[in-house]
Order: structure tokens, then C-alpha cells, then sequence
């Protein structure tokens, strides 16, 4: 695995100049990822999204590897389509058959867990050799912070208002990295942008696999998270303290999850708290919701352990 | 020296030969009644190791084009094929395709489109895809559908085009029904296809490139589109050069139109695709009895050949514009409308009646083609008023 030293070496794939926003956890992921790829050649496909329209206002690029964006729903077909060409040029013989390339996907939640679900889905059941990597902020951030199947419980969202009737999202979030896993593809795992080394070792270690892989990656979204662009690095740390983000990895069917140290786990609150998203969770009368959520929370993790032994 | 093979075939069976032989470097296709027998006759040729092409058996007809358009972005030769609600599924990359000016060549199986759902064979999806900057094809037979995808790669890929191409077919009247069919040899058609030439490609260029870029409020959309309107607006020498180079291979005319005894004609039914048929034998029957009948067959529908219809239809006393589909709401069907405003520029002004008809698969019969020049008569004498109206309906 990649030395620190090592990865500040490797030339930027995704060059300064972009419009994302300060502490924007998506290029943060999309730099880690590719920083990983050392000097392969790389095509990148990226979905309809922030990461998308802030960085390829044309006629400018911020994007040093070849590039396509398609649509909201496609970024697995379209990278699909790309890798299958790469086999087909080289079964006619019009590119030299030692080439390699990677092809990676950038998709965030909204076009991953929801209106992407189906393209992802049916290209890791083909099997194209690829890396597909959602960043997760657990919202339409693009569109204006409306929920996702990402959201958690509780969180406000702009579709899911904060009122006296209803405070915020009634439903559990997705669990899009076991539905991946569910395709028994050769790696799966989750990550975050708050911990490097274990996020450019497990991309490593996705775009070295041959077939399907997939990295779903916490990436903060201060605007849509109601927190300072400053912290998103605290604010990744705390969700892994608190369990509300853990970071595991599903290689040719073990699960392996990276435990919290007893010494250091925080109560939920902790990653909560610094976030306006969740400030209506506090009051009295959203007790019982809040207490949802911590459930959420645990059975998750405990969950992950149980996976964890269980194919060990 | 071309070899060529003469078998019964149908539509579908046509059309993957010409899809073989163009030698596409990925398929990306999706099961669809009545195009399935293209993508299955593909994957045969595939597993039999006929074809280099990378099959992606995609998991739905939106995938099918996102892949495709990945593809062409890359550089590779694509093609596919999809029908009716396949075909709309698509609606979105149609666009995408076009805007981000990729050749990519699919055929159509086409088909009525729901509610209520319907297997057989109208122009309802098709017209879906009208406006969405696409090279459109009509094909009336299996021969011609053969012949119509394999100029569409050259035609697609040339750079001066450099947009997608949508062969279409009537649904099984055409993809299905056996026809005498000529074949002609594998090297014959490599030959005349040539090779994909592609600029600015994702992998195998000279650099990185950027596909895909966003040009919203501020940005360059206005002046992309109208570049998309001249490619298509300065196309037609192109897919007329390619055209008549087919037709020196094949021996078979090519042209925009298919016009059938226009030029002293009093009355001319227009249509696109299969039941050109139907009308010419009626045509002759009329003929035969002193009443001068022709027909006129849109072959390419976009661009649509507007100077080429007007011309063909300058001397009638009254046209019939047959439509299998509707716009509904609108004042014509799509062919009426495009028909009705390249007439506009004639100094004199000819009437015209709009039939829509053998909607999902509605027997079309000579007695169909036969009422309507019947009404051709009356429009011209004053008896009938223009319009449109239903022809072969109960009720």
C-alpha cells in the first residue's frame, strides 16, 4: 500500500480550478480514489451531479484523465460502454492488446441508491472490470439538499422539512453496500474521506481487482449538512467514532469491519450536534426519533459484526 | 467481384446480417418484441465467433444507449436495436446521443406504443424520436433494410455528420414476414463500410478529453445546438454520396424518396415504410382504368427531404398524407405536417387529406388504399374538405 510520500507524488487527476464548494467531501474522495491508480491510465465516468457540473464547464476541465458525463441514472451503463469498447478495439486488433486502463465511476447517493440503482446493478452482475465509487453526502445536494434513500432518520432534508407535523426524514436509510455486496462481486466496501489511508488502500486495492468493485464513500456536504466547510475532516472522524459511518470491506465474500476501539467510541450526539440537518432531533417532543436513529445505528454495526464472524 | 446470396429472410434476420458485416466493436442491446430476433441472431453470431463485437447484454433499453453512447465517446464502432417502449425508454440518450454528436447506428422495430399495450406494428415510437436530431430511416422491405443499416455506419461516421442513425422497419410486417433477399459478401461490405475513424476519443487518443460538459445559462447550449442543426441541415449530400455508392455495390437505387408514377399523377398518396406496397398495386389498378394514381415513399424522413416531396407532388390535384401515428392535439399527423409545410412553397395550392391509419397492426388493405384515393376525387371536386380522419376504424 501507498506511503503518504508515495501518493503526493502521483500527479492530480482532478486539478485545482473546479467550482466545487470549500470542504466539499466529493473531490476529496474523487482525489484519494484516483491518487490510488498511480500511474495507470484512467477514463472516468461521472453522473449528473456537483461533482459533474463543477467541474467541466466547458471549455474547461478540471478532469487530467479522460472524462464522460451522460446522464443522472447512467454512470455504471456509461462506463460500462467504455470498458466494452476497450475489449472490442482490442479484439479488432486496433489497440495494442498489452494496454490497461482503469475505468471508474463517480456517482453520488441520489444517483447510486435511487435513480441508479438498476445501471449499477446490472453492470456488476455482467462483470465489467471496474471501479464504481458513490460519494455519499446523504442528499440531492446538486438540486438543492433533497432526501435520498441515503438520508438518514431524522435528518431534515428540503424534501423532508422539519414541521410541527412531521421533524424531518421518517425512514431508515438505505444499506446500498450490502445490496452491492448481494451481487457476490470480488470487493465491496465503504469508506470515508476522513480516514486517507484506509480510503487510498481500499481503492488500491478495488482498482487492482479484476471484475466489478465498488467503494461507497462518506463525503460531507457543509452546505447540506448545516456545519462549517472547515470541519469536514472532524466531522467524517465523529461518524466513524459514533459507529454512524462504519468502514468495512466485503473481499471475495469476507466481511471484515474496522472496529472502533472501545477507548475511543463517542455517543451518536457527538457527530449529530456540529450538523443543523439534525438540531430538531434535540428538542424534547423528537426524543423518540432520535432514539430511532441511535437504534438504526446500532443494529447496523452490530449487524456488520455479526457478518463479520460469521464469514470470517 | 461481389458474391452474392439469395435466401428467404426476413426483416430482423437482415438486419443483423448487415449489423455483422458492418462489424461493430460493441452491441449493447435489450430484448424487445418485435426486434428480439436482431439481438438474438447477433448473440449467435457472437457465440459462434463470427464477430469480434463485445456483446453487453444490458439490463434495460436505457442502459442499452448509455452504453452505446460510452462507447462511441471512446471510439469504438456501436450499434444496437430496440423498439416501441424500448425505444422511449431511451427518449433521454436519444438526445444525449445527438448533442454529444456520437455515431451510433440503431434499428427499429417499429411498433405501437402504450396504453393500451400493443405488440404490432404502427410508427407510434418512432415519432418519438423525431426531434431528437437523429438520421431517420423508413425501410418498406427486408432487402431495403439491409441496405438502409449498412450505409447508416458511413453515414454516422463520417465527420462531417457525425450523428446517430435510427434504421427502422415496420413491426413484424416487415421484421418478420420472408422476403427474397440478397446478400452480398462479407468483403464486399467491409470494403464499402471502411473503418471508424473517430475524433477526440475517451481511450486510444493522443490526450485526455472531456465528453459530456456542462454549457447551462452562460454557456455555450444555444451555439451546440444550432451546430447540431447545421450537421443535420448540411447532411443530405453526404447521405445521398454514400447512397449512390451503395447503389453501384448493390445494383439497388437509392434516393430520399420513392416516388411511383408522381410525375402525371392526379392523385398521390404519401406514406413511409411498408404499406408503400399496398398503394402502388392500387395505384396500377387505377392506372388501368384511366385514373391517374401515384405514391410517394419517404425513404429518408430525417432530414426530411422537403424540396424532393414538393417536387414530386407539384402536379396533383390532391394529395392523401397516410400517417401510422397521430400528434394528437396537433393539426396533422407527423407525416401530414411535414408533408403540408414543404407544400407551402408551391405558387398554387393543392388539398390534401391526412389518414391516419393501421394503428398497432390494424390491417392495412387494398381496399384501405383504395377509399382513400376514392376521397382524393372528392377532395379534388370540392366534395370533401381537408382534414384528417381515421381510415379502417369500426367505429
Amino acid at each position: 500500500m501507498a506511503t503518504i510520500k508515495e501518493l503526493s507524488k502521483v500527479p492530480e487527476r482532478l486539478v485545482g480550478g473546479h467550482r466545487l464548494c470549500g470542504g466539499c467531501g466529493a473531490s476529496i474522495a474523487v482525489r484519494q480514489v484516483l491518487m490510488s491508480a498511480g500511474d495507470a491510465e484512467v477514463v472516468v465516468a461521472s453522473a449528473t451531479g456537483c461533482l459533474e457540473v463543477s467541474t467541466t464547464a466547458y471549455p474547461y476541465t478540471s478532469w487530467e484523465t479522460s472524462f464522460i458525463h451522460n446522464a443522472f441514472e447512467n454512470a455504471a451503463a456509461t462506463i460500462t460502454g467504455v470498458e466494452a469498447a476497450f475489449k472490442g478495439l482490442k479484439a479488432a486488433g486496433k489497440i495494442q492488446q498489452d494496454k490497461e486502463i482503469k475505468f471508474v465511476a463517480f456517482g453520488g447517493d441520489g444517483g447510486t441508491y435511487d435513480i441508479g440503482l438498476q445501471a449499477l446493478s446490472g453492470a456488476l452482475e455482467r462483470g465489467h472490470d471496474f471501479l464504481y465509487v458513490c460519494y455519499d453526502n446523504g442528499a440531492y445536494m446538486n438540486t438543492g439538499i433533497q432526501r435520498s434513500s441515503a438520508t438518514p432518520r431524522g435528518a431534515w432534508a428540503t424534501t423532508s422539512e422539519v414541521g410541527a407535523a412531521i421533524p424531518g426524514k421518517q425512514q431508515r436509510r438505505k444499506d446500498l453496500t450490502s445490496i452491492v455486496a448481494a451481487h457476490h462481486i470480488p470487493y465491496a466496501a465503504q469508506a470515508s474521506v476522513g480516514d486517507w489511508r484506509d480510503l487510498t488502500n481500499k481503492a488500491e486495492k478495488a482498482l487492482n481487482t479484476p471484475g466489478p468493485a465498488f467503494l461507497n464513500v462518506l463525503a460531507p456536504c457543509p452546505r447540506g449538512w448545516r456545519y462549517e466547510a472547515s470541519q469536514t475532516i472532524d466531522i467524517c472522524r465523529l461518524a466513524f467514532k459514533t459507529k454512524f459511518w462504519p468502514i468495512f470491506e466485503i473481499e471475495n465474500g469476507v466481511w471484515t469491519l474496522k472496529e472502533v476501539k472501545e477507548k475511543d467510541v463517542l455517543p451518536l450526539e457527538d457527530f449529530l450536534k456540529p450538523q443543523g440537518r439534525f438540531k430538531h432531533l434535540f428538542k424534547p417532543e423528537n426524543a423518540g426519533l432520535l432514539e430511532e436513529l441511535k437504534q438504526d445505528v446500532d443494529d447496523y454495526y452490530s449487524y456488520l459484526q455479526k457478518m463479520a464472524i460469521a464469514t470470517a | 467481384m461481389s458474391a452474392i446470396t439469395v435466401f428467404a429472410g426476413t426483416g430482423n434476420n437482415m438486419v443483423a446480417e448487415a449489423l455483422r458485416q458492418a462489424a461493430p466493436d460493441v452491441v449493447a442491446a435489450y430484448p424487445i418484441t418485435p426486434q428480439t430476433t436482431i439481438v438474438e441472431g447477433y448473440a449467435k453470431f457472437v457465440a459462434d465467433g463470427r464477430v469480434h463485437t463485445e456483446l453487453v447484454n444490458v439490463e434495460s433499453e436505457h442502459s442499452a444507449l448509455s452504453a452505446c453512447v460510452g462507447a462511441s465517446a471512446a471510439g469504438a464502432r456501436v450499434a444496437t436495436a430496440t423498439s416501441s417502449q424500448g425505444l422511449a425508454l431511451m427518449w433521454e440518450e436519444l438526445h444525449i446521443a445527438s448533442g454529444m454528436r456520437l455515431p451510433i447506428v440503431m434499428a427499429n422495430a417499429n411498433r405501437a406504443i402504450s396504453a393500451p399495450i400493443n405488440i404490432h406494428g404502427d410508427h407510434s415510437d418512432v415519432m418519438g424520436a423525431r426531434d431528437s436530431g437523429w438520421i431517420i430511416f423508413f425501410a418498406e422491405t427486408a432487402q431495403e433494410a439491409y441496405d438502409n443499416t449498412i450505409i447508416s455506419f458511413p453515414i454516422a461516421e463520417d465527420p462531417a455528420v457525425s450523428l446517430p442513425v435510427l434504421t427502422t422497419l415496420d413491426g413484424f410486417i416487415t421484421t418478420h414476414a420472408m422476403e427474397r433477399c440478397e446478400l452480398l459478401d462479407d468483403a464486399t461490405v467491409k470494403a464499402y463500410v471502411g473503418d471508424r475513424v473517430p475524433e477526440n476519443p475517451l481511450i486510444a487518443g493522443d490526450k485526455p478529453v472531456s465528453h459530456g460538459m456542462f454549457a447551462s445559462l452562460g454557456g455555450t447550449y444555444f451555439e451546440v445546438k444550432k451546430a447540431e442543426r447545421a450537421a443535420i441541415d448540411a447532411s443530405p449530400p453526404v447521405i445521398q454520396k454514400y447512397g449512390d455508392a451503395w447503389e453501384k455495390v448493390c445494383g439497388r437505387p437509392f434516393d430520399f424518396i420513392d416516388s411511383f408514377a408522381c410525375e402525371d399523377a392526379d392523385f398521390i398518396l404519401v406514406m413511409l415504410g411498408s404499406a408503400a406496397g399496398n398503394a402502388r398495386t392500387v395505384a396500377r389498378e387505377l392506372r388501368a382504368q384511366g385514373i391517374k394514381a401515384g405514391v410517394l415513399r419517404v425513404r429518408v424522413y430525417r432530414p426530411f427531404p422537403a424540396d424532393a416531396v414538393r417536387a414530386a407532388l407539384k402536379g396533383a390535384k390532391a394529395i392523401g398524407i397516410l400517417d401510422r401515428s397521430d400528434s394528437f392535439g396537433a393539426q396533422y399527423g407527423p407525416l401530414g405536417l411535414d408533408v403540408r409545410a414543404a407544400l407551402y412553397d408551391l405558387p398554387q395550392r393543392i388539398p390534401t387529406r391526412n389518414y391516419v391509419f393501421g394503428l398497432g397492426g390494424a390491417d392495412v388493405t387494398l381496399e384501405t388504399m383504395h377509399k382513400a384515393y376514392a376521397e382524393l376525387a372528392e377532395l379534388a371536386s370540392g366534395t370533401l374538405d381537408e382534414g384528417l380522419s381515421y381510415l379502417g376504424t369500426r367505429g
